[in-house]
């Protein structure tokens, strides 16, 4: 039992080592700016293709579902606040996370195991750089940057798809959708609508990190914490989101 | 005589298993180390020890004197510029052009303080020493196995360290490129005078290394009649089992030992 358990506290204690170095790079020099930038562009431009489709068709579904049972109690007009508060505060942080998750947290895996089995890790250690702070520090930035963003854009174009729904299929005025949608909105949504992109960055780049550094086996073994990178970052996103949720919700009950 | 490198009773212990089983030796200035073994005999992990990527379980690593055994990651990159390494397969950074793996270590190594506008002419002198001075711009994976080694070998020699440590530096090379590398870690040997371990699984590598000189005005390898300063070294399951002369080395009746040792080349490459 005990022998059982041991794999995995392990792994979880070498995953927070990880998160602390990690961390701890932020104050410490060097900085590697080149590399900032580069992972900027990398996870956050280079996703942006993604998020604006899967944030428009989501909105775009979620107007069509929420019209017609909103419909079933005459409440049509409605749409625009159904679509605004689930956007925000669950929907676009999610899935931007978890899309995110796909991208980059496999593409980080993938390439750090790459470089961990060709030895290229060692190398950066014996040339006088530190793997974290060249490598896990300035994605884990990036990210914690980028995906904020990511999620502001997925929210207004996943507003945009239910406009386009609302009036099309049940002819929502256009100025009543976006004033339903503005008025939805509380500074409680926004915070949280910001916190979990933000949180989930660290989970995104960090697991996707954590993966690749400890590849072994060769290029079996890059594809295999490619795979486990990419679950384990988005089983965590949904359990981590419901934690939030709860925080939020009692903070505005109360 | 300074000692670069001294191993006191060192094992090294992964998930219950011993890579490394109390190994003692300890090198001498100009000396170069011929490692000999079987495949997972622990000859890279030995380097790896030696280099500090890898900590000892047991026993003690000392670089230049200095016990670096518990020493921290921070303060290990000091000692580490002493040290050149060259890796099995070369571990040149995919994402960056030959001419920026090699300026890697100038740029990184806090130690070494070099100005920028003697950067340029080191990387230049460290490829034109491999013979590759017409692909600095090119990228990693358009190189051949055999120029990828020679480009390692520049970054691992750019920053002038005076102990090198070599990986497998023929592993996987057809006989002519292997013969080239080889002679390159000879040219270095007389024309820097560094200390080397050479860890090999051909036997003539050592007996090269052993028995030729760089000459440095035909620029190709001549015999050297007083003979180098060679130590072979043979590794078993973790174990070193041999430690001594070439001649030893060939005396031996160890089955397992004499399984490495071949009649030497026909001289006159």
């Amino acid at each position: 039992m005990l022998d059982f358990l041991k794999g995995p506290i392990q792994a979880i204690q070498d995953f927070y080592e990880l998160t602390g170095r990690a961390l701890r790079n932020v104050i410490r020099s060097p900085h590697y700016y080149d590399d900032i930038r580069l992972q900027m562009d990398i996870i956050g431009v280079g996703s942006l293709p993604i998020v604006l489709l899967t944030g428009l068709f989501s909105g775009a579904v979620m107007a069509l579902q929420m019209g017609r049972a909103l419909g079933q109690y005459g409440q049509t007009g409605r749409v625009g606040t159904v679509v605004s508060i689930i956007l925000v505060r669950e929907l676009g942080p999610v899935l931007t996370s978890v899309m995110v998750a796909g991208r980059n947290s496999s593409g980080i895996a993938s390439e750090l195991g790459s470089m961990k089995v060709t030895e290229q890790i060692d190398a950066m250690r014996a040339l006088g750089t530190d793997p974290i702070q060249k490598l896990v520090t300035p994605r884990m930035i990036a990210t914690a940057f980028m995906l904020p963003c990511l999620t502001v854009i997925d929210d207004f174009v996943g507003m945009f798809g239910g406009w386009l729904i609302s009036t099309s299929e049940y002819g929502v005025p256009t100025l009543q959708y976006w004033s339903t949608v503005w008025r939805a909105l509380d500074w409680s949504d926004v915070t949280q609508g910001l916190v979990k992109p933000f949180v989930y960055a660290f989970v995104v780049s960090l697991i996707g990190c954590y993966f690749g550094l400890r590849t072994t086996g060769g290029t079996q073994g890059v594809g295999r914490a490619t795979t486990q990178a990419v679950v384990a970052a988005s089983v965590t996103i949904f359990v981590l989101n419901l934690f939030i949720g709860f925080f939020f919700v009692s903070q505005t009950t109360s | 005589m300074a000692r670069l490198l001294r191993f006191e009773n060192v094992s090294v212990e992964f998930d219950g298993l011993r890579a490394l089983d109390d190994v003692s030796f300890s090198v001498e200035e100009k000396e170069t180390r011929i490692i000999l073994g079987a495949a997972a005999s622990g000859k890279t992990m030995l380097l790896k020890t030696a280099m500090g990527l890898v900590r000892a379980s047991s026993g003690k690593v000392f670089l230049f004197d200095q016990d670096v055994t518990r020493l921290a990651e921070s303060k290990m990159f000091a000692i580490r510029s002493k040290l050149g390494m060259l890796f099995q397969e070369s571990a040149l950074f995919d994402s960056m052009t030959v001419a920026q793996n090699v300026a890697y270590p100038l740029l990184n190594q806090k130690s070494i303080q070099i100005p920028r506008d003697q950067m340029e002419p080191a990387v230049r002198n460290s490829l034109r020493f491999v013979e590759l001075e017409q692909t600095l711009d090119k990228y990693p994976s358009e190189l051949s196995g055999g120029m990828r080694r020679r480009v390692a070998i520049a970054r691992a020699v750019v920053t002038n360290p005076p102990l090198l440590l070599y990986d497998s530096p023929t592993a996987g090379l057809d006989p002519i490129t292997a013969h080239t590398i080889m002679a390159l870690i000879i040219k270095e040997r007389d024309v820097n005078n560094t200390t080397a371990l050479v860890v090999t699984q051909r036997y003539q590598d050592g007996n090269l290394v052993a028995n030729f000189r760089y000459n440095p005005e035909s620029g190709r390898l001549d015999p050297a009649g007083d003979g180098t300063k060679t130590v072979f070294m043979v590794l078993k399951e973790g174990r070193l089992v041999f430690e001594g002369a070439q001649p030893d080395l060939e005396a031996s009746t160890d089955p397992y030992i004499s399984k490495f040792v071949k009649r030497p080349e026909p001289a006159g490459h």
